[in-house]
């Protein structure tokens, strides 16, 4: 997931070619007070007009309780966008109202339950409430770590181990796969410091993460990289899927690879490391069906 | 010593027999720092000459003085690789009377060499030149202020003009040697305060470009070259000097190294990071036509492998000895590229002249695999068009283009679009990326082209290729 | 419609700057590095974007780097929005 910033225009219209399994454009952090609504409406007009092939677009907004959430809301909701991140979520209740915005704009619009929502967990309170926030509203796809405003609540500051974030970010995978949903990590800033960013990505895949937060295409290839299946791990996968189909065919309800039973955690870890390869380029979609 | 050449500028030109009506000639290795052009003309105004010639390698933003040259009619025809600047501008809107010729590097080379571009004075700055001519783009001394390397544009204009001036800021003792210009070529030996600003004429150290699209552009040509076919022990390579060119030498050097194979040769423009692979063994021999950094020149100048060569020796089509024959991959840039692979580099998407040939048609035509890499867009205009502004390089040389939405490959290289593609890499059909750039941007209005032919570009074999027209505002 | 002084938008590559001024019938003033193939199409998205907005009154000096249609269209609502005090989202 890209981030990008919500009043820049040239980067808005890029941020695709490189091939991000979303792009993130922000309306929050990374814009002024005094360019809030010029911001919202250069989000408004991309998400309708620019193609972004295909890529998954996601929205952070301002918070609800700022003069700027709701106005955001209606924008994004109007011009289509796929997800709206929530920043600095702590409550279950905070979503529900979240939630409630979108079904106003979305009745008007007439394609009510369009729009998904993401939840940022920000802060200790978030973290503690990180299963309710995460089961609040089956709009929810995902919960993410931010990290900067996480460890100064914590009274702390962000070091290259990470150690101050192992246990938000413990907790938030546990929370999402307890509510079946993805979660994602947060983002590393030195950009000129690939080595450090690697070994965190390491450590956030095996964490269990689905993915990570980038502020910069460079830091693209590196995620992909870590988060590539093997080609003998694609090869055993691809070799599951297929016994699969060829038991649906003959109408078994056993699935035997080698002559080995296949568990359903191991046809859902085959269908996730085919998704992975795909979605990392080593895969065709074509080859994998 | 008893002989020396040493005279002024004015004694120069005297002894020169320049008349009115003739072929004066320059090189452009001092880039946007030369001082020798303006230096020269504005002498030549001073001394009443009229209706000259004024051939060049190259002309760029700070030969502007020549428009008042041009309004005086000192100037009244001009040949040239390119034009930039306020210089172009105003040429693009029909200062002049008479076309502007421009040719490639090597079809300058060739049409020097059999004569149809007659060169009767050649104004040549050097870096360095003792009393007898000997000159060098090397420098030789402590004095030594301009350095440029290679001298590669002059040595056509040394060979074959009729009376050769060496200019320049730094003379030292004979013998001047190694030397690029042999002192059997010159006539005379002018000393000025500076031939060239040191600080335009090259960078300093390799500044890797951080344009995540330029990484993009470098990473799938890497990527073009690396599974062409053509990336086997003994291949020879030329790139130019675009961010994202640079940035390709930077991942095919690692693909160099984990594969074990080696360059024979890097052509052309030699860049600091054609220096790097050299000395690392990656590249057997550096043949240098023009150094584009400090640290090529600097090269150049202490390393035997690295040699110098001559615009005709580099580039001449009529010359089946010059390198681009020899030449496997090119890695160039474009301004745009249309549905046919034809290439233009020259004049802008506004219509007005803002580039050079450079050795462009020269390598594409005759090396083994041509890669264009360009962005499908800069901010709104379009590099992947229907038909191209200007035809400088037909699309028979070019082979593959490589954009940030997909790589198209010439449909008469159906073998190379079967290698991309079994590699992984998206192979897309030319139009669609054209149809793509007008779907993002809209269609552009015609440009206000006038009446007026004020260029004429001439192909690497002395035939008239296209014509460019005045703009009107 | 009343309207004030305004402006939005930078001069960053890919984008526009918008100043309005208060004007009789609109007029359009543009400045582009892609005047000669794109300045009719430009001055049309700004003049429709106005009339949109109810504006048929007003100055326009546009600077553009570039922008694409969707581009001008937020930057022309946005200078619009803050010449009249009219916001085009619910409060």
């Amino acid at each position: 997931m890209m981030f990008v910033p919500g009043n820049n225009p040239g980067m808005m219209a890029d941020a695709h070619i490189y091939g991000p399994d979303s792009i993130m454009l922000d309306l929050e952090d990374s814009v002024t007070m005094a360019e809030k609504d010029a911001a919202r409406l250069l989000v408004h007009n991309a998400l309708k007009s620019i193609d972004f092939g295909g890529t998954e677009m996601v929205v952070r907004i301002n918070p609800l309780n700022t003069p700027y959430g709701k106005k955001d809301v209606e924008a994004v909701v109007k011009a289509g966008v796929d997800v709206i991140r929530m920043p600095k979520t702590e409550t279950a209740d905070e979503v529900r109202e979240l939630e409630a915005e979108i079904v106003k704009v979305e009745t008007e619009l007439g394609c009510v339950g369009r729009t998904l929502i993401m939840a940022a967990i920000e802060s200790a309170l978030g973290v503690v409430n990180a299963y309710e926030i995460a089961t609040a509203s089956k709009r929810m796809m995902g919960i993410a770590l931010g990290a900067e405003d996480y460890s100064a609540n914590l009274k702390t500051q962000r070091t290259p181990g990470g150690a101050e974030l192992l246990l938000a970010r413990e907790s938030i995978v546990v929370a999402a796969r307890a509510a079946g949903i993805a979660c994602f990590d947060t983002v590393y800033s030195n950009l000129d410091d690939m080595e450090t960013f690697r070994k965190e990505v390491e450590l956030i895949k095996t964490l269990g993460f689905d993915g990570k937060s980038i502020i910069n295409p460079r830091q693209i290839e590196v995620v992909n990289e870590v988060f590539a299946p093997s080609q003998k791990d694609i090869d055993k996968a691809l070799r599951i899927i297929a016994a699969i189909k060829e038991a649906q065919a003959k109408g078994s309800g056993v699935i035997a690879v080698n002559g080995k039973m296949v568990d359903r955690p191991v046809v859902i870890r085959a269908e996730r490391t085919v998704a992975l390869a795909i979605a990392s380029g080593i895969l065709d979609k074509e080859e994998a069906l | 010593m008893r002989h020396t050449k040493v005279v002024t500028l004015e004694e120069a030109i005297l002894k020169s027999g320049l008349k009115d009506g003739m072929t004066i000639s320059f090189h452009h290795h001092f880039r946007g720092g030369d001082k020798v052009v303006n230096l020269v003309v504005a002498k030549l105004a001073e001394m009443g000459f009229k209706n000259l010639h004024l051939a060049a390698s190259s002309l760029s933003d700070v030969h502007a003085p020549l428009i008042d040259h041009i309004k005086s009619g000192v100037i009244t025809k001009i040949s040239t690789s390119g034009l930039r600047g306020e210089l172009a501008n105003e040429i693009s809107h029909g200062l002049m009377k008479e076309p502007v010729v421009f040719r490639s590097h090597g079809g300058r080379g060739s049409a020097i060499a059999s004569g149809e571009l007659h060169i009767d004075v050649a104004f040549l700055g050097a870096s360095s030149c003792d009393e007898l001519g000997n000159a060098s783009g090397c420098p030789r001394s402590e004095n030594a202020k301009s350095i440029c390397g290679s001298l590669g544009y002059a040595l056509p204009d040394a060979k074959y003009a009729d009376h050769v001036v060496v200019l320049t800021d730094d003379l030292v003792a004979y013998p001047n040697v190694p030397k690029s210009i042999s002192a059997c070529d010159v006539e005379s030996v002018v000393v000025v305060d500076s031939v060239g600003d040191s600080s335009k004429i090259s960078s300093g150290a390799i500044r890797d470009s951080k344009n995540p699209r330029d990484i993009l552009l470098a990473k799938q040509a890497a990527k073009v070259i690396i599974n062409s076919g053509y990336f086997k022990e003994g291949f020879s390579i030329q790139t130019g000097t675009g961010g994202a060119s640079l940035a390709a030498v930077k991942y095919i050097r690692e693909s160099m190294i984990e594969k074990g194979i080696h360059a024979s040769f890097a052509l052309g423009g030699i860049t600091a990071h054609m220096v790097k692979l050299h000395e690392e063994g990656l590249i057997g021999r550096l043949i240098d036509v023009q150094s584009f950094d400090k640290v090529a020149a600097e090269s150049i100048a202490k390393d035997q492998l690295h040699q110098e060569v001559s615009a005709v020796e580099y580039a001449s089509a009529d010359h089946v000895g010059s390198a681009v024959h020899a030449l496997d991959i090119v890695i160039l840039s474009a301004l745009e590229v249309d549905v046919d692979f034809n290439v233009n580099v020259l004049v802008g998407s506004d219509g007005i002249i803002r580039g050079a040939i450079g050795g462009h048609p020269d390598t594409a035509e005759d090396s083994a695999l041509s890669i264009i890499v360009c962005p499908l867009l800069r901010g709104r205009i379009p590099c992947v068009v229907p038909k191209v502004t200007t035809l400088i390089t037909p699309g028979k040389g070019v082979d593959v283009v490589v954009t940030e939405y997909g790589i198209a490959v010439n449909p008469a290289r159906p073998e190379i679009a079967e290698r991309l593609k079994a590699a992984g890499l998206k192979v897309v059909d030319i139009h669609d990326l054209a149809a793509k750039a007008r779907s993002i941007i809209g269609e552009p209005d015609a440009l206000p082209f006038g009446d007026k032919v004020v260029g004429i570009v001439m192909d690497r074999h002395g035939k008239v290729l296209d014509e460019i027209h005045n703009i009107v505002d | 419609m009343e309207i004030k002084n305004a402006v939005a938008g930078t001069l960053e590559s890919g984008d526009i700057m918008v100043q309005i001024a208060p004007g009789e019938g609109l007029q359009v003033e543009l400045q582009s590095s892609v005047a000669a193939q794109f300045g009719r199409q430009i001055k049309a998205v700004i003049t429709e974007t106005l009339q949109g907005l109810g504006i048929d009154n007003a100055s326009v000096k546009a600077t553009d780097k570039g922008a694409l249609d969707c581009t001008i269209r937020a930057r022309v609502t946005a200078a619009a929005v803050r010449a009249t005090g009219k916001d085009v989202w619910k409060d």
